[in-house]
């Protein structure tokens, strides 16, 4: 039988993106440890709720780990202290009694807070509408099995692939890169021969996109791939470069 | 009832019925195109392939979205795969065929000319997710691979790891960038659809011109204005608090509708999915679905002793002592020719036969066991790992247990409703200007959906049939300028969402939204479950209005209504699930049969199994609404079978 | 132009300097090593290299190097520093696993770098080719005049001295950190790499790192030892 545990819950609350925030310290008790992290916000916010407060605003919905959409920086890690898991998979039985956990926002000039833990991260959607697709109409394509793709090859697209566009990349890496994000989709497509065609152009559009909107650079620091919740390889952003910096060349 | 229903399947042979339709459908021409509006309401599977392809078509759309982003729509967490009819491994299989299980699938309650359609266009899919660079799985000579699932004997289904839905969805998504870009597509994120506007046109008819909705970051109620509304909305599971939905999945868009005039069909019609990992507390949020393809190598079971059910709920035994002769695999036992691999509905309804007969393994008694004991003695646990790693991974994460080591618990739960908005073969509701696509419509499925099915459904309607269909209806609209959202029929639309959000805010009572919305999910589940009866119905009808009374006098939400307030976005759906829920309750005791997801318990054989009524229930039930606190009026749509046998779903021998 | 205004193209240009920069201390640590073989042999060198043409070519790439690769690194700083909002980000934040210290501390070792190159360019270069530019000689405390060829004498003077070989060796230490990080980020950013290589580069990168450094402590450990032991 799992057991209860108390602690502290050190919390970011921010009105709006221009308003000041402060850290809010509030006493959880008897916390089964069954329960998700998120589960644990909800038992928190029921109880600010009865007071007649606000409840903490935080981004999420799936709570399986594959909609992207929760995004705590938990004790020091982006999707808190668990690899491999979005902050949706995390459960109290990480936690230990008597612990202070301080939960932050992503933080990062590219994703301005809303409010309190949810923050704005359209710059992804306008990275990917940069260049992050095939430019295919529907209808009039090929039979699916008219090009043939090595295992391989489909295997690691698919390893790029399973990027959820979280952002704790960015929210990691000690300089606010989203070069984890941005690779993970030029390699998908470049790896595979329908999105190979565009390649060269989907890599340059994708990357100026990227830098326009004011993401840091990247000093392989490898933070992004530690705390990435789908596990994306840093070979990704070797192929970014890859193709990022032969297409320049080629021009 | 005096109002008939006109579904608008097209003349000829089931085959030729959608080629012919294409044939003489009505057109836009390109130049026209740049002048007609289309809202889509929602850019799942359904919305995001609707507006990317109405957008490359040329039309002007406007694509609206709950979330931060188009791709956390709720598609994204489909595990399994995607059907389609492309006989890849020569196994037999063919447009008839995935038509056939389909319906067959839906125990016989869908209609013939849409679900072939369905079948037919279920191949274009593959080709246009593949030529968007979605990475199926493949075999090692580069062809794609496929999978069997459950209600099929073929292998149909393409799938990309245990992500097919999130991949789909990501390639619709990249589409709609595209258009994005192209500024065919207008996104609107974090916007919430609060009403449907309609305007008479000359002849007095009702069109849906545009929408109401709330910009969830500002709290400002906006306008929308276009020549047709397209929902995509999804399903409206969450009527049961519980259940393997995203948190925001939500049934307003198309209760929003319903209330303007547009007919609910089959409401009664939900799947429960029979691998969820149980419910452990009362603080739970939500029900985490294990993969079906787990079925596939899992053994189900339960004690065949009582007194051995009655130790494992008390905790006193270990489930690994308990011997093989002890051990009741009831899938085995009733369907040997299916075994754990029968549909969804039946895997369900026998796990709850053992668990009301006291045979639940876990301290709720509300839980059965998926052994994979077997599989590792006859596989490996490499083996077993290399397939289901990942899934067991998440259920040790969830629940603390090791798979490899103890049996895993399992529950049945809610996963997809069936009903939805109605719509005629034009995915039309039965208002002008407004159509429904993906989950949040009821056409293809029946009373019960296969494995694998909504994504192709999805994207059927969002790729290859509406972008047809809405043409037809927008042909004779290309003279009708764009609307001003000042007009009155906005204005009021507009006045009566503030109204109902000024009612909302102004109740200050006591109680939270979740703590109403679990009390509506424990009434739904316990009366409006998996076994109704007629009693439990009349029964959750009128614990229903009792919640509705608690809604509308006892609610408190904290905040105010002019900025981000998430407890009112709460507290608006929460207000449409418990007119869902009531639906529910009216047509499942309207519908006095058992089939596919609804199962009255007074409909049954000798042996447990669901029993039609085909002679008195071969219809679609259209509910229109009536008013706040009126019943909802029945509207029948016969089904007519021309082409295949309705005969009693079989998965025996 | 791309090396200027994409994100890739300044660290490309951080990549390129960088490797060219462990390349010139490879070349610097073997000339070094001859000093502890035979003293007449390293001094050979320091005249052959002298301030010829091509000596002073390549110190002025090199300084140019040296410029570019500290210019962007501050210009990259400045803004990855913009990019997160500023220098107070995250008020608890912990070092992922998988995650090397000096990956996340590049610029303040390079600026201990930097550092250690001045005492290093004091102590040895302006006695030296500068002298030698200038058409003069040096005068170093405790040794006189000395030629601006004899860089054993040098090599002797200074690190016979404790407090100089520390200074040194803790120099030396800063750049095996950076360069342990710095070399395979640097084929990384050159995109020479792929799941695979990225262990490789990385064992490589060290060893050849460690090659290189040691080649440096051990005339540093060596001067001081024939100072203070023999």
């Amino acid at each position: 039988m799992d057991k209860n545990i108390s602690f502290t819950l050190k919390v970011w609350r921010q009105r709006g993106p221009k308003e000041k925030g402060q850290f809010v310290s509030y006493p959880m008790t008897d916390i089964p440890t069954d329960t998700s992290f998120l589960e644990m916000l909800d038992i928190l916010n029921e109880q600010l709720i009865n007071k007649g407060e606000e409840p903490i605003v935080f981004d999420h919905d799936c709570r399986e780990g594959i909609c992207g959409m929760c995004s705590l920086y938990i004790n020091g890690h982006a999707h808190g202290p668990a690899t491999g898991a979005t902050t949706c998979q995390l459960y109290m039985r990480r936690f230990k009694d008597g612990d202070v956990i301080t939960v932050e926002p992503w933080r990062s000039a590219g994703f301005p807070i809303i409010r309190d833990l949810m923050v704005d991260r359209s710059a992804y959607d306008k990275i990917m509408q940069a260049g992050g697709y095939t430019s295919v109409n529907t209808g009039g394509v090929p039979d699916a099995n008219s090009i043939p793709i090595s295992k391989e090859k489909a295997d690691l697209a698919m390893d790029a692939a399973s990027c959820i566009g979280c952002g704790a990349c960015v929210a990691a890496c000690k300089n606010g890169s989203a070069m984890l994000f941005v690779s993970a989709k030029v390699s998908q497509l470049a790896l595979l021969p329908q999105g190979q065609v565009e390649a060269a152009r989907r890599a340059k559009a994708m990357i100026a996109k990227m830098d326009e909107l004011g993401f840091g650079n990247c000093t392989n620091t490898r933070a992004c791939e530690a705390e990435c919740p789908k596990c994306v390889s840093i070979s990704n952003i070797a192929r970014l470069n890859r193709e990022f910096i032969c297409a320049k060349l080629k021009d | 009832m005096a109002k008939k229903i006109d579904s608008k399947i097209p003349e000829g042979p089931l085959a030729e019925k959608w080629t012919n339709y294409k044939a003489h459908q009505k057109l836009v021409n390109p130049a026209n195109k740049r002048k007609l509006d289309i809202i889509i309401v929602g850019s799942g599977l359904a919305g995001a392939s609707a507006a990317a392809t109405l957008g490359d078509l040329g039309f002007k759309v406007k694509c609206f979205c709950i979330q931060d982003s188009p791709r956390r729509a709720h598609s994204i967490a489909a595990q399994g795969g995607i059907n389609a009819a492309k006989n890849y491994q020569n196994d037999g299989d063919s447009v008839y065929r995935l038509f056939y299980d389909t319906i067959k699938g839906g125990d016989y309650r869908s209609r013939e000319a849409n679900v072939y359609r369905l079948a037919e266009v279920s191949n274009n899919i593959i080709d246009q997710c593949v030529a968007q660079g979605v990475p199926f799985a493949r075999e090692y000579g580069g062809t794609l691979a496929n999978r069997s699932f459950g209600g099929a004997q073929v292998s149909r289904t393409f799938y990309a790891r245990g992500q097919t839905g999130q991949q789909l969805l990501l390639g619709a998504y990249s589409a709609l960038s595209r258009q994005v870009k192209l500024g065919n597509v207008e996104l609107f994120t974090r916007c919430e659809m609060l009403d449907v506007v309609l305007i008479k046109d000359e002849n007095g008819e009702n069109r849906a011109r545009g929408i109401i909705y709330r910009d969830l970051v500002t709290g400002e109620i906006k306008r929308c204005s276009a020549h047709a509304v397209v929902i995509g909305t999804g399903g409206y599971g969450n009527a049961y608090f519980l259940s393997t939905n995203a948190m925001g999945s939500n049934g307003s868009a198309a209760i929003q509708c319903y209330r303007k005039g547009a007919w609910f069909a089959n409401p009664a019609f939900a799947q429960i999915h029979p691998t969820c990992i149980p419910v452990h507390g009362d603080k739970q949020s939500k029900l985490t679905l294990m993969s079906e393809s787990l079925r596939n190598d899992g053994r189900i079971w339960v004690p065949k002793k009582l007194e051995d059910a009655k130790a494992l709920q008390a905790g006193t035994l270990n489930p690994n002592d308990i011997p093989d002769e002890d051990r009741d695999f009831y899938l085995e036992r009733r369907y040997p020719a299916f075994g754990n691999l029968v549909p969804r509905d039946v895997a369900s309804r026998a796990a709850k036969e053992r668990c009301d007969k006291g045979f639940g393994v876990n301290n709720t008694g509300l839980a059965v066991f998926l052994d994979f004991k077997y599989a590792i003695q006859r596989l490996g646990k490499d083996v077993v790992a290399d397939k289901y790693g990942n899934l067991f991974d998440m259920y040790q994460e969830i629940t603390d247990v090791n798979p490899y080591e103890n049996p895993m618990m399992i529950f049945p739960a809610i996963h997809y409703t069936m009903g939805g908005i109605w719509v005629d073969y034009e995915l039309q509701t039965s208002i002008k200007g407004l159509f429904a696509i993906g989950e949040c419509n009821f056409s293809d499925h029946g009373a019960n959906r296969l494995g694998a099915s909504a994504l192709m459904q999805g994207l059927a309607d969002g790729y290859f049939v509406l972008p047809y269909t809405i043409q037809n209806y927008l042909s004779d609209q290309i003279q009708v300028p764009r609307f001003s959202t000042d007009l009155p029929e906005f204005k009021a639309a507009e006045d009566g969402v503030k109204e109902q959000i000024e009612k909302i805010m102004n109740i200050k009572g006591k109680r939270s939204v979740d703590s109403i919305h679990k009390e509506l999910g424990h009434i739904m589940w316990e009366y409006v479950g998996m076994g109704r009866t007629k009693e439990s119905l009349e029964t959750a009808l009128k614990k229903l209005e009792e919640v509705e009374k608690t809604f509308w006098s006892d609610l408190r939400v904290p905040g105010q209504a002019d900025t981000l307030n998430v407890e009112l976005e709460k507290a608006l759906r929460l207000r449409d699930f418990i007119e869902v829920g009531k639906l529910m309750a009216y047509d499942g005791l309207n519908r006095e049969e058992s089939c596919g997801g609804h199962f009255r318990e007074e409909y049954q054989t000798p042996e447990g199994e669901a029993l039609r009524q085909d002679d008195k229930f071969s219809y679609v039930a259209c509910w229109e609404y009536q008013g706040a606190g009126k019943a909802p009026e029945l509207l029948k749509e016969p089904l007519n079978y021309e082409y295949i046998k309705v005969q009693t779903r079989n998965y025996k021998n | 132009m791309w090396l200027i205004d994409s994100s890739i193209g300044r660290k490309v240009v951080m990549s390129v300097t960088g490797s060219a920069l462990i390349f010139f201390l490879a070349f610097h640590g073997a000339m070094n090593f001859v000093a502890l073989i035979s003293e007449d042999g390293y001094n050979a060198i320091c005249e052959f290299l002298g301030a010829n043409w091509y000596a002073l070519v390549g110190t002025i790439g090199l300084a140019a190097l040296i410029a570019i690769h500290f210019i962007y690194a501050f210009i990259l700083e400045v803004r990855n520093v913009r990019a997160v909002g500023g220098l107070k980000r995250y008020s608890r934040k912990e070092r992922p696993a998988g995650v090397e210290w000096a990956a996340q501390n590049m610029l303040v070792l390079g600026i201990i770098v930097i550092l250690g190159l001045v005492l290093h360019l004091t102590d040895f270069w302006s006695k030296m080719q500068f002298q030698e530019i200038m058409g003069s000689t040096a005068t170093v405390e405790g040794l006189g005049q000395v030629s601006p060829t004899d860089g054993a004498a040098l090599i002797g003077y200074f690190f016979g001295k404790t407090h100089i070989a520390i200074l040194y060796l803790v120099w030396l230490a800063a750049i095996w950190f950076h360069l342990s990080h710095g070399f395979w980020s640097a084929m990384q950013t050159l995109g020479w790499n792929n799941a695979k290589w990225l262990c490789r580069w990385q064992v490589i990168g060290k060893i050849v790192v460690t090659i290189i450094i040691a080649m440096f402590a051990l005339v540093v450990i060596g001067f001081w030892c024939k100072a203070h032991c023999c």
